[in-house]
């Protein structure tokens, strides 16, 4: 299997304004997104040949099928192909277009996530959609009545990676503050993110608690948002654009169904992400990945999920990510940079959208053009995508690099 | 041949609210006072909820092929739907069974018992459980949710390991307007208190005890202990007397601990009499509404295997204290409190999926692997076990009752529950299998992880757009 290493490269990104975007559609977000793609990618909407339109609650605002893009956008009678895995929509796009490509059916292919969630008029995610979308019926009858399982099931991943390796509660508590803090601190820098403004420590441990033992700021919430991206073959990049960005693996995981149903599962990694993760670095080649990833974007839906997404993407051993979080490693200035644009806790989580934001900040790295985050002279930008819940999930992993 | 009780179950919630609460709330609006406190059912409870425990209680260390379910019940959830299939189907059960609901009148677990001994006797079946269990609401400031508790009791009745023998029996039938419910009434309404206390219980009690005293020429005297439904403690004892018995004959009437507990009254009575029998004992129970009904028993020796369970006495004493009064109100539906607005866009259920899940939902059942033994839940194709993976080769495997201990759980801020917080876990079965549940009967507090847990079912939810109540089963700390 040669996977596709760099047969591909992103040519042309947008990203609207996450958020609560009161006076925005999921059309008015698609348009946006699209149009600061094809204006950074310099090309024409009639030079694109295919598209995938990623986003979640499909019933909610955007509608099924590939039909909401198409007609929002007004595309030429193309293959539009709507994609839903969870919060890993977004990813899966962006797969789908690179698949086209690398695969010769077209030369150019557009990935559009967008989500429109906050028209709901209620907090966090739709009740039930969470369970009946993954669980279909079963959702409504034999699992819990939960509005929403996540802070729990990641919560239950906070206790156990405390017990399991010995961590008293409130210096738990206080490893994933700091996770948090880096966030918010990187998220005033950018004039997209939902959330701008400086946290401290003492502020995430005495902030209410949504699940034990995590707090409001252990948790991000939901904004609404798009982005865009556009592919073309890799030998073909450079006649668009001086500094295209390659991709150099997608590896997608669906967690198998041993995890929730058998004792075995220690509910202190995520086993879809570590496996996307092992054939991710094996497309793209990479060996050391704590040395050779220069910066990444994960799926901190909770900050738990960001702790663990470190040792189960090899960058922090198992059991040592404390470690690394108290030296700055992930930090703006550290080894390997993470959310360095706010992440799913300050720029927002627009479920649909989430995979391409990641990818949007990593190309926007790559080319030196991420203003006041700019991390040091970039070459692999890592995103880790996850839909679901520690023992139930679909894990997306991306390397993208010049 | 005898035929006759072969063992007993009771479940009786553990919240008890004292009646000073609901005195200090509606106080203003009647200033009456009863001594004790009520039983008074968790929000996620019912009467097929309690009967079902109190069954589980009863088959507790009990292997009796089961041929009927009689269930009775004056708050049957259902208008139409039958509370035995569902106890019946969440107890495993074969189909091959008949299941019966009886109901509408407080008599209605007596007369539940007595169709059950006929049963049996005639030969139709072998052994039935007969359950009874209320639920009932008087409206605030009424007599009635001063008095009324909550509770289940159930029994089996067969031909073999007797505990007690049925020797005889007696009724009476009146259509006495104690207590009504219109088809769509929430609450009893009841006629004037000393009304239904002197012209009822005062009269039919009397009449059905001393109908059986002469149908088989009996005395009070013969009678080791006797235990009738009533409404309050003085009157209880005046009625014995004038009946010709002594105070030690006569079995606490349970007012005080757990309040009048309508069709299961006389299960619980009867329970608490057992629990102190001796071999050869004779005990008279009666049951009361739109008449009476009495039962003459006589205790075997078996009771001695039985009664060292004693699980009247810890029903009575495993409890904790209900002091809201605008909590009970809630849990009863009385007070409707703000669920979140994210409640309202639940889909509907699918009915041919309950169906078809009938056993996954109601009896915990799933499956385990032939090859390498893992258990699953719910129901698995494909062995969940890594090193396995075999295919289609499972067979059937109940979780109900089964132990389990609690891998991890969350104490969730932000799920609505009208018995807050909303507690989950991943739960582990002894002999293998995990499954997420939420908790129930057990505050924050309580939760360690590793703890022991059993199953209970529960109310999840209704779905009034099908007229569907949905039940499932939730872990409750114990062993």
């Amino acid at each position: 299997m040669s996977g596709i290493k760099d047969k591909v490269a992103i040519i042309g990104m947008g990203c609207t304004k996450f958020g609560e975007l009161w006076d925005k559609g999921a059309d008015d977000l698609m348009v946006d997104a699209f149009n600061e793609a094809l204006a950074d990618a310099g090309v024409e909407k009639k030079d694109i040949q295919a598209a995938w339109q990623g986003n979640q609650f499909t019933e909610v605002n955007v509608g099924h099928s590939g039909i909401p893009l198409s007609t929002a956008l007004k595309l030429p009678y193309i293959p539009v192909t709507h994609v839903e895995n969870l919060c890993a929509s977004g990813t899966e796009a962006f797969r789908g277009a690179c698949y086209a490509v690398a695969s010769g059916a077209c030369d150019m292919a557009l990935a559009v996530g967008v989500e429109k969630i906050k028209d709901l008029g209620t907090g966090g995610l739709p009740r039930d959609a969470a369970d009946i979308m993954v669980h279909g019926q079963k959702g409504k009858t034999i699992f819990p009545n939960w509005s929403n399982p996540n802070p729990g099931m990641f919560a239950m991943m906070a206790a156990k990676y405390f017990e399991r390796y010995g961590i008293p509660i409130e210096k738990g508590k206080e490893l994933l503050a700091k996770i948090s803090v880096k966030s918010h601190h990187n998220g005033t820098m950018n004039p997209k993110a939902h959330l701008r403004r400086e946290i401290t420590v003492a502020d995430v441990l005495k902030a209410p608690i949504i699940a034990f033992p995590l707090g409001l700021f252990d948790c991000c919430g939901v904004s609404d948002g798009a982005a865009a991206a556009i592919v073309v073959r890799a030998d073909k990049a450079k006649e668009f654009r001086v500094d295209p960005v390659y991709v150099k693996s997608i590896q997608v995981a669906a967690e198998s169904g041993t995890s929730l149903q058998h004792q075995s599962y220690g509910y202190t990694h995520v086993e879809s992400s570590y496996r996307a993760a092992l054939k991710a670095y094996e497309e793209a080649g990479v060996q050391n990945p704590r040395s050779e990833i220069s910066m990444m974007e994960v799926h901190d839906c909770f900050s738990i999920t960001e702790l663990v997404t470190y040792e189960d993407l090899f960058i922090s051993q198992r059991g040592k990510a404390g470690q690394d979080i108290e030296e700055g490693f992930y930090e703006l200035s550290g080894q390997v940079p993470c959310q360095t644009d706010g992440g799913l806790k300050c720029f927002g989580h627009p479920i649909g959208a989430s995979g391409l934001r990641m990818l949007y900040e990593m190309y926007k790295q790559l080319q030196g053009k991420a203003g006041q985050r700019q991390v040091k002279d970039p070459k692999l930008g890592l995103t880790h995508n996850l839909g679901g819940q520690p023992a139930r999930n679909v894990a997306a992993v991306t390397i993208i690099g010049l | 041949m005898d035929i006759g009780i072969t063992t007993y179950g009771v479940h009786i919630p553990r919240y008890r609210m004292d009646r000073k609460v609901i005195r200090c709330a509606m106080g203003w609006l009647n200033p009456m006072g009863l001594p004790g406190e009520k039983a008074v059912a968790n929000y996620d409870e019912d009467s097929i909820t309690m009967a079902l425990e109190a069954c589980r209680s009863c088959l507790e260390g009990n292997d009796a092929d089961i041929g009927g379910v009689y269930f009775a019940t004056t708050t049957q959830p259902y208008r139409e739907g039958e509370g035995a299939a569902i106890i019946a189907t969440a107890l495993d059960l074969s189909q091959q069974i008949r299941t019966v609901d009886f109901g509408n009148s407080l008599k209605c677990g007596t007369s539940a018992l007595l169709a059950a001994f006929e049963s049996v006797k005639s030969e139709s079946l072998e052994n039935v459980i007969v359950c009874a269990a209320d639920s009932r609401l008087g409206r605030p400031g009424s007599v009635g949710e001063m008095m009324f508790g909550d509770g289940a009791g159930a029994v089996i009745i067969g031909r073999e390991g007797l505990i007690a023998a049925l020797r005889g029996s007696c009724s009476v039938s009146y259509d006495f307007p104690d207590y009504r419910r219109l088809a769509l009434d929430t609450y009893v309404h009841s006629v004037e208190d000393r009304f239904i206390r002197e012209e009822g219980y005062g009269k039919f009690i009397p009449e059905v005890i001393s109908g059986l005293f002469k149908k088989y020429g009996l005395n009070a005297e013969q009678f080791a202990k006797v235990a009738f439904p009533c409404l309050h403690v003085g009157q209880y004892s005046s009625i014995g007397k004038k009946l010709g018995f002594r105070t030690d004959q006569l079995q606490e009437p349970l007012l005080t601990a757990l309040g009048e507990a309508g069709a299961a009254s006389p299960f619980l009575l009867l329970a608490a009499m057992l629990e102190h029998a001796k071999a050869g004992d004779h005990v008279l129970l009666a049951g009361y509404g739109n008449g009476a009904e009495a039962l003459w028993l006589t205790v075997t020796e078996r009771i001695e295997e039985v009664k060292n369970h004693r699980k009247m006495a810890r029903a009575i004493d495993k409890k904790i204290p209900l002091t809201g009064y605008e909590k009970y109100l809630a849990f009863r539906g009385m007070l409707p409190v703000d669920t979140g607005s994210v409640l309202t866009d639940a889909p509907l259920t699918q009915l041919p999926h309950v169906w078809r899940e009938r056993r996954s939902i109601l009896a915990l059942r799933g499956t385990k692997c032939k090859r390498c033994g893992t258990p699953h839940y719910p129901s698995q194709n494909v062995c969940a076990q890594p090193e396995c993976g075999a295919v289609n080769e499972m067979e059937d495997y109940t979780f109900s009752g089964r132990k389990a201990k609690l891998f991890s759980y969350t104490i969730d801020n932000i799920s609505f529950t009208l018995n807050p917080p909303f507690l989950f876990g991943l739960v582990d079965f002894d002999g293998g299998g995990r499954f997420v549940f939420q908790l129930t009967d057990c505050e924050a507090k309580e939760v360690v992880t590793g703890m022991p847990l059993v199953m209970s079912l529960r109310k999840k939810y209704e779905d009034p757009a099908k007229g569907f109540e949905g039940y499932f089963w939730k872990a409750v700390p114990g062993e």
